[in-house]
């Protein structure tokens, strides 16, 4: 169109066009496959999101023996549950409880564990959020719209190309007799980074 | 790290049918524009072939976002899949699975093509 803002337009298709000359070239030479790629997209945007990390979370709060085993060893726990992880780090869970709460955030670039949750969102990559978390978590939970009593003690778990970690929310009051998969659906992709709780069940479908 | 066999890479989703939340509905798209999706993809799948290892990738990831926040100040708008480009062109260039001159050729002609030539 000839009246779109120009330089935007043309610093967008920069780096389009870049994105497109890698993978043609690399398509060409045979080293990946046009369908694995759509393969990989479609997963994550459409298949995975944060529903293997809910099921893991809705797990752990019917089944204290999954609920122990996945906080000494997350990656091999997880294997119980037919989920499958890009095998980018090993996984540790870290538990909310009285007096705790956890926040996970990756200061260097932007680790995250997406077998779990899906593709980060885009707050999580922010530099602010990267810096900021670590040095000020609970005025920056705050502003997220979660805001902690002053007793908890806040924990930040930093990830890095060893360790990946995913926060296991406390199962909230309300939902005592719902089973596995109906707890799942109160588990958010937030709340498994720390940045807000699960969904209360009384305001829950 | 060692290579995990292709097969284990793939996420196989639990039950796709189950109540948890797909992405979108958190309220925002996973990517911001089509070219971030595509070199998302990509680069995990040129990853299951075994091309490079993770760290190859992450470490290259980490010098790109460190220096452009060294070199930018607040407010101006930080866009993670271009840090992301730039660590994978140099990933698949120093690498020699691309060559440099290959890649500049082949944007000259990606960019000499007509407007619209998609549409």
């Amino acid at each position: 169109m000839p009246d779109e803002k120009p330089e935007h337009h043309h610093e967008h298709s920069e780096h389009e066009l870049r994105a497109e000359a890698l993978e043609t070239l690399l398509t060409e030479k045979g080293l990946v496959t046009a369908d694995a790629i759509d393969g990989i997209i479609r997963l994550f945007e459409e298949d995975i999101g944060p529903m293997n990390g809910a099921k893991v979370v809705a797990r752990a709060w019917c089944d204290d023996g999954f609920r122990a085993r996945l906080l000494d060893d997350a990656t091999a726990a997880i294997g119980e549950l037919d989920v499958t992880m890009l095998p980018e780090a090993p996984i540790v869970v870290v538990p909310n409880e009285p007096g705790v709460h956890n926040v996970v955030v990756c200061t260097l670039c932007s680790c995250y564990p997406s077998g779990l949750l899906g593709i980060s969102p885009k707050w999580y990559k922010d530099p602010a959020y990267r810096s900021r978390v670590v040095r000020e978590p609970r005025r920056v939970l705050s502003e997220m719209g979660l805001d902690l009593a002053p007793e908890l003690e806040v924990r930040v778990w930093d990830s890095s190309a060893e360790l990946r970690y995913m926060v296991l929310p406390a199962r909230p009051e309300g939902c005592e007799d719902w089973d596995e998969a109906r707890l799942a659906g109160l588990v958010t992709r937030d709340s498994m980074i720390g940045t807000a709780l699960p969904r209360d069940p009384s305001e829950a479908t | 790290m060692t290579a995990p066999s292709p097969d284990a890479q793939v996420p196989r989703v639990l039950d796709e049918t189950g109540p948890a939340a797909p992405p979108r509905a958190n309220g925002e798209l996973v990517f911001d524009h089509v070219w971030e999706g595509r070199l998302f993809g990509v680069t995990m799948a040129l990853f299951r072939t075994g091309a490079f290892a993770w760290d190859e990738f992450r470490e290259r990831l980490i010098e790109e976002i460190g220096d452009w926040e060294r070199r930018h100040g607040d407010g101006e708008e930080y866009r993670y899949y271009e840090r992301w480009l730039a660590a994978f062109q140099r990933l698949v260039t120093e690498k020699g699975l691309c060559r440099a001159e290959d890649l500049a050729s082949r944007l000259r002609e990606l960019a000499a093509r007509p407007a619209g030539h998609d549409h």
